[in-house]
């Protein structure tokens, strides 16, 4: 990749250009990001009355707290799970549509529609499919043998999330693999299948590949989205029970800050998560990075 | 249309002017839908009653939205005059000394008249401090009732005009109810936490926590996994197991509701608030109303149940000016027709002995069978330390983490009494914090 370098005559000139954006990251993200920062190392009263300095203590309450623990360990399968099948199927349905000629557009803009549904609104309509008194889905899982409660089941509650979560990023990621797919060239293709590889083979050897930048892109957006995005989706689906199962970090930032107003904790937990998501983006942009082919 | 548009600017123009001469005075509240039309219709009859003082009700959301956003507001010097907060904020609103205006303070300085005595007992001890003085004004407050269907008993054949006292009858109840098919369950519950646990240890007159429920100060601690309360949550495990109890989900139980509706299961406990929506609701069906049962065998008297709901804080911060309404619309809110017709239409308890005095002389209670069930509940005996209320800090989530182990508890995880020890070491480690940080 070759770097393009622009000269400015006034030295003045880029910083003025920058200074919107720059103003914008700090007012929006730098500031608040340091106000967490510091009210994680205080304890005060919900009103701000009373403040005092305490140190790592939220820190080390939390690594103590087996509950935080879980929701960490939680958070991860969440992540994986909804990444991984939000990944897969945006991919089939890239791979499927890619092959239409004439309905393809149809599909797209079908495909596309779940992303335009705000997050809490998903929730609230997996939240009806699954409602264990009036749900479509119990009813007929029952048919099946399967008894549906994920008020009471915490598999079956962590099952609906992952499913609401992934249905709404599918449509992200579909739309980025297609036009992934697209860009592959059709000379690449076309020799292939002179060289008598089938369209399975070709997708694997040819397709895939030249994805790994689009993969990787969406890798770390999607983790990003279930580390932070799913909120509303827990909320309005399971409020993360039953008995914490289907407390996530973020959620449990919510739960701790908003309802409990334990602002230092809460603080603590948000902090943490930063570090959490800087390191994994940071891993992923200098391991996973390197074996993507540009 | 061009009639029509001059008019309303004319309209415009004229309420511009008159709310420019009047003080505004900002109202926060959480009550959506029916609650909330009621409330607004409530300010503007204030308003329209003098030109002074001008209420202007917000809706904010949930109650737990609505306290946050006070909150929030007040650290950014934007809050409102009065906030609404539950019952499980109390704690949070009393230890905030430097933050709330106390009502009784309030309407001493501004010359108005206030006599605790008028207001119902058990209503107002919940919102006292220690001496007696009235920290907020008790606005909607409401306790648990037993609902059940009428039609459902006569079908399981039971007198549909004898309803369960003890929990022995719940049990015998739901077993008929069950087993003749009359309805798939017995019995579900609203509210496990308010209902199933702080209720249930009033009732019996069991300690929830230490230093008279919290009332005597931040150094308390639970107690609610005495003898009676694993009794209790044991025998909703084992209804649950039998098919006699249905559970209604987390926090206020919204599916509780739905499957009384749905005629699912033949009897429910829920707030007395919850009266209007049961007979919107029960359109194929008669509803009863009957107290909450309790154990016989632990008590003959059942004490008083306690209440929920909500009171109405005064924060500090504002001018002089503000109070002066403040005051007068507290006035006002506390006249016994007000508080008659509010409590009528809402099915919240009257809040004060004239606006329960004026519902039985115009005959109300007589016209509306079950109406003041709630209010004779919490009017019975004499109120112990126990059943005088629960008042702690970070309530909130000490709800959430009973809801949880409750949860834990059907789920087969843990017994009852392994639930309830845990629901205690993990609320004492949140009253350890709240005490703490205040």
């Amino acid at each position: 990749m070759d770097t393009k370098k622009t000269t400015f005559d006034s030295r003045l000139l880029p910083y003025l250009l920058l200074a919107p954006q720059l103003f914008i990251t700090l007012v929006f993200f730098i500031w608040p990001a340091a106000q967490a920062v510091k009210s994680s190392f205080e304890r005060e009263d919900p009103f701000g009355l009373s403040t005092t300095f305490v140190g790592l203590l939220h820190y080390q309450r939390l690594f103590e707290d087996p509950n935080y623990i879980d929701a960490l360990i939680r958070t991860a399968v969440f992540a994986v799970s909804v990444t991984a099948l939000s990944m897969v199927l945006g991919l089939a349905f890239a791979a499927a549509v890619d092959r239409l000629t004439r309905t393809g557009r149809v599909y797209t803009t079908l495909l596309v529609w779940p992303y335009a549904v705000a997050p809490v609104v998903a929730g609230v309509l997996w939240w009806f499919l699954f409602n264990s008194t009036t749900g479509l889905m119990p009813f007929l899982l029952q048919k099946a043998g399967i008894r549906w409660d994920h008020d009471l089941n915490g598999t079956q509650a962590m099952i609906l999330i992952i499913i609401a979560a992934a249905w709404k990023q599918v449509s992200y990621n579909f739309l980025f693999f297609l036009a992934g797919l697209q860009s592959v060239p059709q000379s690449l293709m076309e020799a292939a299948a002179i060289d008598g590889s089938g369209p399975v083979k070709r997708f694997f050897t040819i397709s895939l590949p030249l994805l790994s930048p689009t993969t990787f892109f969406l890798f770390i957006i999607n983790v990003n989205y279930t580390m932070f995005d799913t909120f509303p989706i827990v909320d309005a689906t399971t409020v993360g029970g039953p008995a914490q199962a289907t407390t996530t970090l973020v959620y449990k930032v919510y739960q701790d800050g908003y309802l409990g107003l334990n602002l230092g904790s809460s603080s603590a937990q948000s902090v943490l998560l930063m570090m959490i998501v800087m390191v994994l983006t940071f891993v992923q942009f200098r391991y996973v990075e390197r074996r993507v082919q540009y | 249309m061009f009639k029509k548009l001059t008019l309303a600017a004319a309209a415009l123009a004229l309420s511009a002017t008159t709310s420019l001469a009047a003080t505004e005075i900002t109202w926060w509240h959480a009550m959506g839908g029916e609650l909330g039309k009621k409330l607004e219709e409530i300010a503007t009859k204030f308003n329209e009653s003098q030109s002074e003082y001008k209420v202007v009700p917000v809706y904010k959301g949930s109650y737990p939205e609505t306290l946050t956003a006070a909150i929030a507001a007040f650290r950014a010097n934007q809050q409102p005059a009065i906030v609404q907060v539950f019952e499980v904020g109390t704690g949070t609103m009393m230890a905030a000394k430097g933050a709330v205006y106390p009502v009784y303070k309030l309407m001493k300085d501004e010359g108005e008249s206030f006599d605790p005595k008028s207001f119902l007992a058990p209503v107002v001890g919940y919102y006292s401090d220690t001496q007696g003085n009235i920290l907020s004004l008790p606005f909607n407050s409401s306790t648990p009732i037993l609902y059940y269907n009428k039609d459902v008993f006569k079908k399981a054949g039971l007198d549909p005009e004898v309803a369960p006292k003890t929990w022995k009858d719940v049990e015998d109840y739901s077993k008929k109810i069950v087993s003749s098919g009359a309805a798939k369950c017995g019995f579900t519950s609203a509210w496990i936490t308010w209902v199933q646990t702080e209720n249930l240890s009033a009732l019996h007159d069991q300690p929830f926590g230490t230093l008279e429920n919290g009332f005597g100060g931040l150094k308390t601690q639970f107690t609610f996994n005495g003898p009676v309360q694993v009794k209790h949550w044991a025998n909703l495990k084992k209804w649950q197991d039998e098919g006699l109890f249905k559970y209604g989900g987390p926090v206020g139980g919204d599916n509780a509701a739905t499957m009384f509706y749905a005629q699912e299961c033949a009897m429910t406990m829920n707030s007395s608030a919850g009266r209007a929506g049961v007979i919107n609701n029960a359109k194929t069906f008669t509803p009863g109303f009957a107290p909450l049962p309790y154990y016989d065998d632990v008590t003959k008297e059942p004490k008083n149940s306690i209440i929920g709901g909500a009171t109405l804080w005064v924060l500090n911060g504002k001018d002089k000016a503000t109070y002066k309404g403040v005051a007068k619309f507290f006035t006002y809110l506390s006249r016994p027709e007000v508080q008659a017709d509010w409590h009528q239409y809402t099915g919240y308890l009257p809040i004060t002995n004239a606006a329960y005095d004026l519902g039985k002389s115009q005959g109300y209670y007589d016209k509306n069978p079950g109406s003041d069930v709630g209010i004779k509940q919490i009017m019975r005996g004499t109120p112990s330390p126990n059943s005088k209320g629960v008042r702690f800090g970070n309530f909130t989530q000490v709800r959430t983490i009973v809801d949880e182990e409750f949860q834990a508890l059907l789920a087969g995880k843990k017994d009852a009494k392994q639930a309830l020890d845990s629901a205690v070491e993990r609320g004492n480690k949140l009253l350890r914090e709240f005490e703490a940080a205040n």
